[in-house]
């Protein structure tokens, strides 16, 4: 495809140039004012994503087999990098997808596994219980979810295995302050 | 709400995980998007950049070879592709402070945390379309202004240097202290 060109106001100052590139898509915004009833763009693209949810299922299905297997391959070949990388990994995809296929209750146990793995300095001391004690709970919570008690159990398991987690982080980076910070630290500063 | 003629736009989505693409070109397309699309991670993700020339990428942070941080980087070198301006849009399910920083110093326009709403991913679009904020480029960074708004409280010293770089004057808690009332 042909490039666009861009051309740049440029201002240069002692230490640095600001630059004003042209805004090549300020073209595809219209200044009307959306009127009430109108088709409302993000609630199509809500409509579309509950279209698609009877999949969503199956989607979970996929990705708490997918942590299951990099568990397994933990436990048989140790915590190399490859190993690690690929058990983080798929915790980490479940923590930001569980909520968007209608299982947010499931993404704390996985957030506690990743948390687990991104902070201990030499993951070869993770005890391996406290990883299928993660995985299992990232699993029995998707399993057992249409459950009348589901969240609360789920709520109870999560809490349960943060502070089982925290204590061998905190443990673990006795020496190392900056990270003791991030992990008794303050929530997120993205807006919503 | 801003009105944008979706299907006038291009975009570039990488993820490694398929599920999440077809979850962001579903909302894409929802939008009203038509150009849509897709590659599997950083290495694929920046030789689809240099194809399609895409006008906005949004862009997973871990991916395999190499990940969205180190993607934007290659991206924002001036005069070493078609666009380096681009808009990077870092969807993760990061959101630590530190994770958030290194994504603003290496060039990320946006970010957006999963996980992701229609809502959300919507306003992260319609800020980079309709409010581009400057580019600045000093010997250790090339990316959109990491100023977002002025700071009338802020007390310290102006970083910038130069003539007209103190553009957004910033006042001594010294002088503070000695004006009147």
């Amino acid at each position: 495809m042909a490039p666009h060109k861009n051309t740049a106001a440029i201002a240069t100052y002692g230490d640095h140039e600001v630059i004003k590139p042209e805004n090549k898509l300020r073209k595809y915004v219209s200044d009307t004012p959306f009127v009430p009833g109108e088709d409302d763009p993000v609630a199509r693209a809500e409509a579309a994503l509950a279209a698609m949810s009877g999949e969503f299922g199956s989607m979970m299905d996929e990705e708490c087999d997918r942590l299951d297997k990099e568990r397994r391959a933990v436990l048989k070949h140790g915590f190399t990098k490859a190993t690690t990388e690929k058990l983080f990994h798929a915790a980490h995809d479940i923590k930001g997808q569980a909520a968007t296929f209608g299982y947010p209750a499931v993404a704390s146990a996985a957030d506690s596994l990743c948390r687990l793995i991104e902070y201990t300095p030499d993951t070869t001391r993770i005890p391996t219980k406290l990883v299928d004690q993660h995985v299992d709970a990232v699993r029995a919570i998707y399993r057992e979810y249409t459950r009348s008690d589901a969240q609360d159990l789920a709520a109870l398991l999560s809490s349960r295995l943060r502070e089982v987690t925290d204590e061998f982080l905190i443990r673990e980076n006795r020496n190392r302050p900056d990270i003791l910070e991030q992990i008794t630290g303050g929530p997120s500063i993205v807006p919503e | 709400m801003v009105r944008i003629d979706f299907n006038r736009l291009r975009f570039l989505v990488i993820d490694d995980n398929a599920h999440m693409r077809r979850i962001l070109r579903t909302l894409l397309h929802g939008f009203g998007a038509r150009e849509v699309y897709e590659a599997e991670d950083g290495a694929a993700g920046l030789e689809a950049f240099t194809h399609y020339i895409p006008d906005i990428i949004i862009t997973d942070w871990a991916m395999p070879i190499f990940d969205g941080l180190e993607l934007a980087q290659m991206i924002r070198q001036p005069g070493a592709n078609a666009n380096p301006y681009v808009a990077i849009i870092m969807l993760t399910g990061h959101s630590e402070k530190k994770r958030v920083t290194a994504a603003r110093d290496a060039g990320v326009t946006e970010f957006l945390a999963k996980p992701i709403s229609a809502k959300g991913l919507y306003q992260r679009i319609v800020n980079v379309v309709a409010n581009p904020r400057p580019f600045i480029k000093t010997k250790t960074y090339f990316g959109p202004d990491r100023r977002r708004n002025v700071n009338a409280s802020y007390v310290g010293p102006e970083r910038r240097k130069g003539g007209k770089a103190d553009l957004i004057r910033q006042t001594a808690l010294l002088e503070k202290v000695r004006s009147p009332g």
